[in-house]
């Protein structure tokens, strides 16, 4: 699985890997949990990846409902079906008719779950939606069916493989994680996020990179609004390539620090702590303990 | 643990260790085989208080059966997997793994009669003692966890005493750390001691011997000592004071949304309701053209205004940091919210919350500017009301919530419960957080008592735990621990 996992671009830590293992053998939901840009969705995408699946992605907001993550009627489609018929034609006939599967608008979930082949579905931030919406999801989760009134029961082709992530900015119903495996993922060491970012930008020196994750990993020891994520030290290492920059100090930092921080008074905090330790060599050398 | 599961089976004729124990013996084994072991150790997690239902465990089940056993990582992560579904749940889960684990090890090994080679009283230490500090030392700083292990074995058969410890795990812990002159790094200086070691690994280290040392103990006295439940201290997830904040405006959002929807529910919900014509024709198109149901606007749930009042007084100083991260944290959410904060007399700080975004420039600003204190820097009560009373008492209304957060020590001036009773009149609900524990109030000059009948709820507030039983008693209280009224 990690090797899988590995040869699409991601590099999984040992619990992840072993986790997306679990889940693909026992058709399990997975619950992803972890602080914002740790890579949870980049889990999902590379799952998909790995295996060859489809990935059908349902982002939650705060109110989503069912309309959008499971289906609708499509009622101009109805309306003009019903206005083609002719006015003779029984009533049980048209209804019948307009309640059919060629009226139906299929949203993420019930395409997931009606694909011939089986796919990977990444239901996306859980945590912004509200309770009710979490209950509903139960009975895909566990059954993989969803019921129309109208229609019937429409139960899976195949099974998907589930993802559930989630930032933790609100704790979920135990009914939903009684479900699904549970998998925290946080913020890599410096040694793999060193991997991660050589995977990505493979042209950046490796003193460059080292201490590059070594700023990054400073960074999000201060307490800042937002720390920055794996995803911008790999642009941020990006960044220093399309620069040219063969040494981080702290001129190339002040004009580059926008891509890490993204907000006013961290800009400031982050100038004022880690732009003046460039300069004394202090970093690059610490080795591991970044 | 076992005795309860285990007791219905007679004990079998091993030999029983019952007579010499130190601590009443071994626990009864229980039926044998895995599926019992793996039942035990899931009631243990129970009572830890982690929620495991009976589909955890036959998802704990399924997933091992999928597994290899021979990697103890893979074993531990697969069960955590299923049994342990959040981040504080899953420390507990570590360390109990960890206890009962140990424990079930330790009992087969008593059992079997097995025992470890150890130096011996008699037996010449392969090294001198100064070496093997310097040793230990490094092995501290940077070394293996088996190094550390090792080490600390070692260490025990040159100071332990084998045989006549304290008998105390703990009193033999920190006299060996003694021994071996090993200091944890003092936080906060520039240049560290050259012989200190970092903090965390120190702990380590005294785990290892910690462990290392009931393992002889339970070898010598043929007997487990029984389980000890977790300590609230273990238990908490280790956090700095960033996480503190952190926390506490994870909190507060919930708390927003709590009140956002709170005047919502109660408000009449069918009066004064406008016609949502654009809805109304598209809903009629399901009956043909003929509007039959009629939609209406959604109501905007108002919008509730907070005044919060915080005491920065010194007899607070420690809890006046969380409250003013609470202060911090209400202002990112709401925008209706005057704060002040007083100490003798009252100053209003809305301006400076809504200037400054940083939680450190906030505290720098009202430590210097605020101008609360005039002589002596003692709270007045008493005084605070008055002055509340009439600079701010016409703006409020029965939409407005009053938060007090203090601890009621007036310094023994007059509380004038009076005038707080007129505020809380006025105000659409009043609530009192005191940063002291329920122990200590109305002891010595603390008056909460006079405060008390006039509010709509007391709560003992010092941790976000506590900042998250009110927001739930807020919301309509669900399983609110005796609110004072």
């Amino acid at each position: 699985m990690r090797d899988g996992l590995e040869a699409v671009g991601y590099l999984a830590g040992e619990s992840t890997a072993l986790v997306s293992f679990l889940a693909t053998k026992l058709g399990k939901p997975v619950l992803v949990e972890g602080p914002a840009g740790v890579g949870k969705t980049e889990l999902a995408k590379a799952l998909s990846r790995a295996t060859g699946r489809k990935l059908i992605r349902l982002q939650c907001y705060e109110g989503l409902d069912e309309a959008k993550a499971l289906y609708e009627w499509n009622y101009r489609k109805q309306l003009l079906r019903i206005q083609a018929e002719a006015a003779d034609a029984g009533w049980e006939a048209v209804q019948e008719d307009i309640f059919g599967q060629e009226f139906l608008l299929t949203r993420p979930l019930l395409q997931a779950i009606a694909e011939q082949d089986p796919v990977v579905l990444l239901i996306d931030e859980i945590d912004k939606t509200d309770q009710e919406f979490e209950a509903m999801l139960l009975e895909v989760l566990s059954d993989f069916q969803i019921s129309i009134p109208e229609l019937g029961v429409i139960e899976a082709k195949s099974r998907p493989l589930v993802l559930l992530t989630s930032n933790n900015s609100r704790e979920l119903t135990e009914a939903l994680k009684r479900r699904c495996l549970y998998l925290w993922l946080d913020y890599p060491d410096v040694e793999r996020e060193l991997e991660i970012v050589r995977l990505h930008a493979p042209e950046l020196s490796e003193t460059v990179a080292r201490k590059l994750v070594e700023v990054v990993h400073m960074i999000r020891g201060l307490d800042l609004k937002k720390p920055p994520s794996i995803a911008e030290s790999i642009d941020w290492a990006r960044a220093l390539l399309m620069l040219g920059a063969d040494d981080i100090d702290s001129s190339v930092f002040e004009r580059t620090m926008s891509i890490i921080v993204k907000h006013r008074t961290d800009l400031d905090v982050v100038a004022e702590r880690v732009g003046v330790k460039l300069d004394d060599g202090l970093l690059g050398r610490l080795g591991t303990t970044g | 643990m076992a005795s309860s599961d285990g007791s219905a089976r007679p004990a079998s004729g091993r030999p029983r260790a019952a007579g010499r124990a130190l601590y009443g013996g071994l626990p009864e084994p229980g039926p044998p085989g895995f599926a019992p072991r793996l039942l035990e150790f899931a009631d243990e997690l129970r009572g830890e208080g982690l929620a495991v239902g009976t589909s955890e465990l036959l998802d704990a089940f399924q997933v091992l059966g999928e597994l290899s056993w021979s990697s103890e990582e893979d074993f531990r992560e697969a069960l955590a997997a299923t049994l342990a579904k959040s981040q504080e749940d899953r420390r507990v889960y570590e360390l109990v793994f960890d206890r009962f684990f140990f424990r079930a090890v330790e009992r087969e090994a008593v059992e079997r009669g097995l025992r470890e080679e150890r130096f011996g009283e008699g037996d010449r230490l392969p090294f001198d003692l100064d070496d093997l500090r310097e040793r230990i030392r490094e092995a501290v700083r940077a070394g293996s966890d088996g190094e550390m292990r090792d080490l600390a074995r070692l260490a025990i058969a040159a100071f332990g005493r084998q045989g006549e410890g304290s008998g105390v795990i703990g009193v033999d812990v920190q006299r060996i750390r003694r021994s071996l002159e090993l200091r944890g790094e003092a936080a906060g200086r520039d240049l560290p001691d050259p012989d200190s070691v970092p903090q965390d690994r120190l702990r380590e280290f005294e785990r290892h011997l910690r462990r290392e040392l009931e393992r002889a103990l339970i070898e010598r006295t043929q007997s487990l000592p029984p389980a000890k439940p977790l300590r609230e201290f273990d238990r908490a997830l280790p956090s700095g004071p960033l996480q503190d904040l952190a926390a506490v405006h994870r909190v507060v959002a919930q708390l927003k949304r709590r009140l956002a929807t709170r005047g919502h529910q109660q408000g009449g919900r069918r009066r004064s309701q406008a016609v949502d014509v654009r809805r109304t024709m598209r809903a009629s198109l399901e009956t043909g053209g003929v509007p039959m149901r009629l939609r209406f606007r959604p109501r905007r749930p108002r919008r509730p205004e907070l005044y919060v009042l915080c005491d920065v007084s010194t007899s607070v100083t420690s809890a006046s940091v969380f409250f003013l991260s609470v202060l911090h944290a209400l202002h990112d959410s709401f925008r209706k919210l005057r704060s002040f904060v007083f100490v003798e007399r009252i100053s209003e700080v809305t301006d400076v919350f809504e200037r400054e975004r940083s939680f450190a420039a906030i505290s720098r600003a009202i430590a210097t500017d605020a101008g609360v204190a005039d002589v002596s820097g003692y709270t007045d009560y008493g005084r605070v009301w008055l002055e509340f009373l009439t600079e701010v008492v016409d703006d409020l209304d029965p939409r407005s919530t009053v938060i007090v957060l203090g601890d009621a020590r007036t310094n023994g001036r007059e509380p004038h419960a009076q005038a707080f009773a007129q505020v809380s009149e006025h105000a659409g609900r009043t609530f009192w957080l005191n940063p002291e524990p329920r122990l200590y109030w109305n002891y010595g000059d603390s008056v909460i008592a006079a405060y008390e009948p006039y509010c709509d709820g007391v709560f003992e507030c010092w941790t976000t735990k506590q900042l998250e039983v009110f927001v739930n008693a807020l919301a309509g209280g669900r399983g609110v621990p005796a609110v004072a009224r």
